[in-house]
């Protein structure tokens, strides 16, 4: 973890810093639950915007000139942020990336390079569409075979079925920290050292856990811990790709281009060393300098003391909904957090969604891009609310009043 | 009654409600007491599967004019099918196939009618003109 004096959590004092909370939607004051999609961003990092586009827009590694400088320097500046945030080893560990969706891939695609026929790949049931389809197409590419972890009816990974699952052909696991959407955590750590007992390698999806507890990518002993930056308080279009300096070294470069190469002849090309090998072409810059920001943010902020009030939030909401008749929490995992998904008997998820927003709610229903998992529990999909640490108790009452509405206008 | 009056009827039946709850409890209500389809035609050939809800659509030409029935897992999109139908039926095909749903805008219910909605709605309206277009091709 960074050093520095972390500031006493104060959710009214954060939520200053977020002028998108401030505002009405259909005369509603709004209340944004749906962080779990993507999350709202402080001034730190809209100002970082604006200030990089109005005056240091270079492009960057390539220029002689100021600005250029300036915007490299910056760049490479957020990528140490990120690196210290997290805890890796070397800043060269920390590859940007368009997205958790665009990590994933590229370790599919790359690492995947390494892999042959007969090779196990292990993911959960629990798994966002993200951390499922590129495992798929790797399997039929590289003709591996794909294994998936079972759940119990609370949401939780039956981890006896996991650990009968690793064996010598085990090449990798690829697991969610904290499902989207059930809001269970993993036992990540854990599973890395088993992985690893066999020789399998294991790649942590932190979409939903990098905004919500401290992450050190040393103690969980990960080897690859890919996030989005819009999740984290930072701009869309930017993510990153942490791995382990050595495997990320003994992988094949992903996309080919300019920035990528350390020398090109139309006869042979040889490549950039880390972490330039994945960053083929112009990069996000103003993302990656953005997300630099909410890093800095991030690391003012007490995230010991704001997990806790981020899961009694969510703790809150989940009893208060449970005394509704016919209210079903999907996903009752004994670790979890921030995320509270539920059905109610005879409702259509997208009846209650559409009712919540009119009266300036935001929340997410449907199968959140997780299918697999409304199956498994037989329901179309879940209201889902989840919370961000400038959330407030008020707000989730308000929001129980209004789940309670649309019910009787639903009934 | 033609169809540009019956569109015009629900803009006035929908002018009297100022919020937008009060809105949805008339759609909600509009939904509940409509049994819009028989239920042996809920079958896959007539399911549109939207992302969130599911829609079922059964098209019939009788008598010359179009006659629609549909059904939805969800409660507000049952509310606008009925709206839907209600404008669209009892015509002709070439009517059908040609006119412009405004009303859908006018009352402030467009949103539901976009192709990135994933209600199904967007996908019905473009089947019950397709099913016209083909009446009038098959006349
Ligand atoms: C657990 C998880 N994995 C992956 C993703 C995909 O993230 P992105 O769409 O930002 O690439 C999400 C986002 O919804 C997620 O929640």
């Amino acid at each position: 973890m960074s050093e520095g004096t972390k500031r006493p959590f104060s959710v009214r004092e954060i939520r200053e810093e977020f002028p998108a909370l401030r505002q009405l939607i259909y005369n509603k004051n709004l209340i944004y639950f749906d962080n779990g999609a993507t999350s709202q961003k402080p001034k730190i990092v809209l100002d970082a915007i604006n200030m990089y586009y109005s005056k240091d827009n270079a492009n960057i590694h390539r220029g002689v000139h100021f600005m250029s400088q300036k915007a490299t320097t910056e760049y490479e500046a957020s990528r140490i942020t990120i690196q210290k945030y997290i805890n890796a080893k070397k800043s060269e560990e920390i590859i940007f990336t368009k997205g958790t969706t665009d990590g994933i891939n590229l370790v599919a695609y790359s690492f995947g390079e390494l892999l042959s026929a007969g090779d196990e790949i292990i993911i959960t049931a629990m798994e966002h569409h993200s951390n499922i389809v590129p495992w798929q197409m790797l399997c039929q590419r590289k003709g591996l075979k794909l294994r998936v972890v079972p759940i119990n009816k609370k949401g939780e990974l039956i981890m006896s079925e996991y650990d009968n699952m690793l064996n010598s052909k085990t090449k990798l696991v690829a697991v969610t920290h904290i499902s989207n959407t059930l809001g269970t955590i993993n036992p990540v750590k854990e599973m890395g050292a088993k992985a690893h007992a066999v020789g399998a390698k294991i790649l942590v999806d932190g979409a939903q856990s990098i905004q919500h507890m401290s992450i050190d990518v040393k103690d969980m002993d990960c080897d690859f811990f890919v996030f989005s930056g819009h999740k984290v308080f930072g701009p869309t279009g930017i993510g990153v790709l942490y791995g382990k300096e050595a495997i990320l070294d003994s992988m094949p470069p992903y996309q080919g281009g300019g920035d990528m190469i350390s020398k090109v002849t139309f006869e042979r090309t040889t490549y950039n060393e880390l972490p330039f090998k994945f960053e083929a072409g112009t990069p996000h810059i103003a993302g990656g300098i953005c997300l630099g920001k909410a890093f800095e943010f991030l690391s003012s902020l007490d995230m010991v003391a704001i997990q806790k009030y981020e899961k009694e939030l969510a703790e809150y909401a989940q009893d208060m909904l449970d005394t509704f008749e016919g209210c079903r929490i999907i996903g009752e995992a004994k670790n979890k957090t921030s995320v509270v998904s539920f059905v109610m008997e005879g409702i259509h998820p997208f009846d209650i969604g559409t009712l919540l927003d009119k009266q300036g709610i935001a929340v997410r229903t449907g199968h959140h891009c997780t299918q697999p998992l409304m199956d498994f529990f037989g329901i179309p999909g879940t209201v889902r609310a989840s919370f961000a640490f400038y959330n407030t108790r008020e707000e989730v009452d308000k929001f129980i009043e209004a789940v309670e509405k649309s019910i009787n206008m639903l009934k | 009654m033609t169809i540009e009056e019956k569109q015009q009827e629900i803009i006035d039946e929908f002018n009297i409600y100022d919020d937008w709850m009060e809105k949805y409890e008339y759609i909600i209500e509009l939904g509940k007491d409509l049994p819009i389809i028989d239920p042996d035609k809920l079958t896959d050939d007539r399911l549109i599967e939207g992302c969130q809800s599911r829609v079922w659509l059964d098209a019939e030409v009788k008598d010359g004019k179009m006659q629609f029935s549909a059904d939805s897992d969800a409660i507000i999109t049952k509310g606008i099918i009925g709206l839907l139908i209600r404008v669209m039926n009892d015509e002709t095909p070439e009517t059908v196939a040609k006119t412009d749903l405004h009303f859908i805008k006018d009352i402030g219910l467009q949103e539901h009618l976009s192709p990135t909605r994933a209600n199904g709605l967007a996908s019905m309206v473009k089947k019950m003109k397709m099913a016209a277009i083909q009446a009038t091709i098959n006349k």
